[in-house]
């Protein structure tokens, strides 16, 4: 047992005591832990309550539901609220209908009788409970199944053209020796230097002469050719010995079998970082979207969820909900990941 | 476990393998025909063709926009100005005042972006070191603590942006964190001064352990037996700081800087959904600005956006040269 509180409070004092350092080291990482993930948790927290809670102040933590129960006489299920009576005694109502500053309510266990009660003598009976109509509306009458499958769409295809074309040339450019070899390659890292936000003017215009605006294409296809990916994968088929590519041409293989039997199966570690990297990337991309994109069936997650945003009238229950629904793929990649994430995205994000 | 995966890996992937076996007898005539250095076209023509089209084209193409006028954004209908749009851009009676300019929004832009360069990179390497020294030190759980500060950078800047403007509205979580510990409810985003505080605290907030990655795998590369021979000589902890993580940490400190830097200059996403450059022109980055006139706003002009566009790469491939110069020193230092 000891053993155990050993390993976890591990310190640097000498005798067992707390260093200062060891104060700090747990101070930030339990601060930091709360700052990182908070935030998240806080928008999951509130996706789940309703318009009238959302516009308390101050918030709750947690999001509650109004008890309601059903009388007598009544089809729909009526709203409970805790009623202070003139004799200053409380009594538990169902609200039948408001009449200007006060309201009609009426007992469940005894709904013959009609109660008129101030509005500021009642307040709201809740209990903990989720708002689940904030995720199933928007579904429903919003376009958002449509910007969901868009972005799913988008976000596949362009991980799957972004992994063939770019093992394609990494193959062509670790495994094959030609003329004008460390030009392409140059030109390929040149092309790092050119981020999107330079280039917006006269892209927009080629994507308009190719005829893909307007088109989940004219957001797929300028971004598959990534430098960052033909550089991984090169760096990587690199390792892999040339003598099974001379073994495989002795059996007649063709290069493109040589390409897609070989090399493809051997580099797929780095084809899952590449996936991985290429999937958050287009799941998240945000501006060049914005400009292709200017019908509404189009849009992708990113671009509704920010449009809606952008309303004057923020319908902030349904944004919150749509916002954790968009969040959810790359939570995913987070959970499988995390193992991963100290050894090889730092190594592969430099370049 | 690893055999499921296998299956699985398998399973997707034979689709795939159909498509390619079916290609089989078509590139194998394809090679005999031109040779394996046909096949090596072939191979590079994909990627070098969307190369071609959406960046080297388009690349060249933002100079001819950048001398020529009109609204017009097809290049056909637009005539040639020369260096007009450059002058426009430059044209300013005192460049710390930008509404002395006559792009005073251009120089309003250029004016917060360095602002917000300035402070978000320095905030970004301090709070990346401190949490990078952190988390190379043996504690309990230091994988989980690794894995914590990643999270955010994984998010959409869209959701950084929205989870963001959420706790800073009137009704938010900061509210209530600020009136329990008595002062007054602000509204955050309404303020010059706290919209860009926002922007800053926001960005940094979520890309802080890409950063915080690079700079543990320096840490991790100092040789330990430096720091058990400083422990032999009882050397403070300060002056090992000072006299061994600093100086081998160098070249990765230096990326992270650059880095930071390139990224910084560009800043949009996040800030927009946040924000949406206001209150006012306050937090108005170049990227907006470039968005804005070259597609969004009433006085739209894509020569002027073409223009301020490439001043900005300008100044992006300065600090890419340097990073590409700073990490191949990196990576020397780190393999040694």
């Amino acid at each position: 047992m000891s053993a155990i509180k050993n390993f976890i409070f591990r310190r640097r004092g000498r005798d067992g005591g707390w260093h200062w350092t060891d104060i700090v080291t747990w101070v930030w990482l339990i601060g930091g832990t709360i700052l990182m993930f908070g935030p998240a948790l806080w928008l999951v927290s509130s996706s789940f309550k309703g318009p009238a809670q959302l516009a308390e102040f101050p918030p709750t933590l947690l999001p509650y539901v109004q008890e309601v129960a059903t009388v007598e006489g009544h089809d729909a299920p009526l709203p409970l609220f805790e009623a202070t009576m003139e004799d200053g005694t409380t009594r538990i109502l169902a609200e039948i209908r408001r009449i200007g500053t006060s309201a009609q309510m009426v007992d469940p266990a005894d709904p013959g009788e009609r109660i008129s009660v101030r509005l500021t003598d009642r307040t709201p009976l809740r209990e903990v409970g989720l708002a689940v109509d904030n995720y199933v509306d928007p579904f429903l009458s919003f376009d958002f199944m449509r910007y969901l499958g868009n972005s799913v769409f988008v976000t596949m295809a362009a991980t799957f053209l972004t992994l063939l074309t770019n093992s394609m040339a990494a193959y062509a450019l670790s495994k094959y020796r030609f003329r004008g070899r460390d030009a392409v390659m140059l030109l390929i890292i040149g092309t790092l230097m050119v981020p999107l936000s330079v280039i917006l003017v006269p892209l927009y215009s080629v994507v308009s002469a190719v005829g893909l605006l307007n088109s989940l294409w004219g957001v797929i296809l300028p971004t598959i050719a990534t430098p960052t990916g033909v550089f991984l994968l090169r760096q990587y088929m690199l390792t892999i010995p040339d003598e099974l590519i001379e073994a495989a041409r002795m059996d007649h293989a063709s290069e493109w079998q040589i390409y897609w039997r070989i090399i493809l199966p051997l580099a797929a570690p780095a084809l899952a970082v590449l996936a991985i990297f290429s999937v958050v990337w287009r799941w998240n991309d945000f501006l060049w979207p914005l400009i292709v994109l200017s019908r509404r069936e189009l849009y992708t997650l990113q671009i509704g969820l920010n449009t809606y945003a952008g309303e004057l009238n923020v319908q902030w229950h349904y944004i919150l909900a749509m916002t954790v629904v968009t969040m959810i793929p790359v939570v995913l990649v987070f959970i499988f990941l995390q193992r991963f994430i100290t050894t090889g995205i730092a190594g592969a994000g430099i370049k | 476990m690893a055999r499921f995966g296998e299956t699985v890996g398998r399973v997707a992937t034979l689709p795939l393998v159909l498509i390619a076996r079916a290609f089989d007898p078509v590139l194998r005539l394809w090679q005999r025909g031109t040779g394996t250095g046909g096949m090596v076209a072939f191979f590079l023509l994909p990627n070098m063709a969307i190369f071609g089209v959406f960046v080297i084209i388009p690349l060249v193409l933002n100079f001819v926009y950048s001398l020529t006028g009109g609204t017009n954004i097809l290049l056909g209908d637009r005539s040639f100005i020369g260096f007009g749009q450059y002058g426009r851009l430059l044209e300013c009676g005192n460049y710390l005042q930008p509404l002395t300019c006559r792009e005073d929004q251009f120089w309003t832009a250029v004016r917060n972006t360095s602002l917000f360069v300035l402070f978000q990179v320095s905030l970004m390497v301090c709070v990346s070191m401190i949490t990078a020294l952190i988390l190379n030190r043996n504690i309990a759980g230091r994988g989980f603590f690794r894995a914590v500060f990643f999270f955010p950078v994984l998010l959409s800047p869209v959701v950084v942006g929205l989870i963001w403007r959420w706790i800073l509205q009137r009704q938010g979580l900061m509210n209530l964190i600020v009136t329990n510990l008595g002062f007054d409810p602000v509204v955050w985003l309404n303020d010059r001064f706290f919209a860009f505080a926002a922007a800053i605290g926001v960005s940094t907030w979520a890309h802080m352990g890409f950063y915080t990655l690079i700079l543990l795998a320096g840490l991790q590369a100092i040789p330990k037996d430096l720091y058990e021979a400083a422990e032999m000589d009882a050397t403070p902890p300060a002056r090992v700081f000072w006299r061994i993580t600093l100086p081998l940490l160098g070249p990765n400190l230096a990326v992270v800087l650059v880095l930071a830097l390139i990224r910084g200059v560009q800043i949009f996403d996040e800030a927009y959904v946040l924000t949406g450059g206001g209150p006012g022109t306050s937090t108005l980055f170049l990227t907006q600005y470039i968005y804005e006139v070259g597609f969004a706003s009433f006085l739209r002009n894509p020569g002027l956006a073409a223009a301020a566009s490439i001043l900005m790469g300008l100044v992006l491939v300065v600090l890419t040269l340097i990073q590409l110069g700073l990490s191949r020193r990196a990576e020397r230092g780190n393999t040694r």
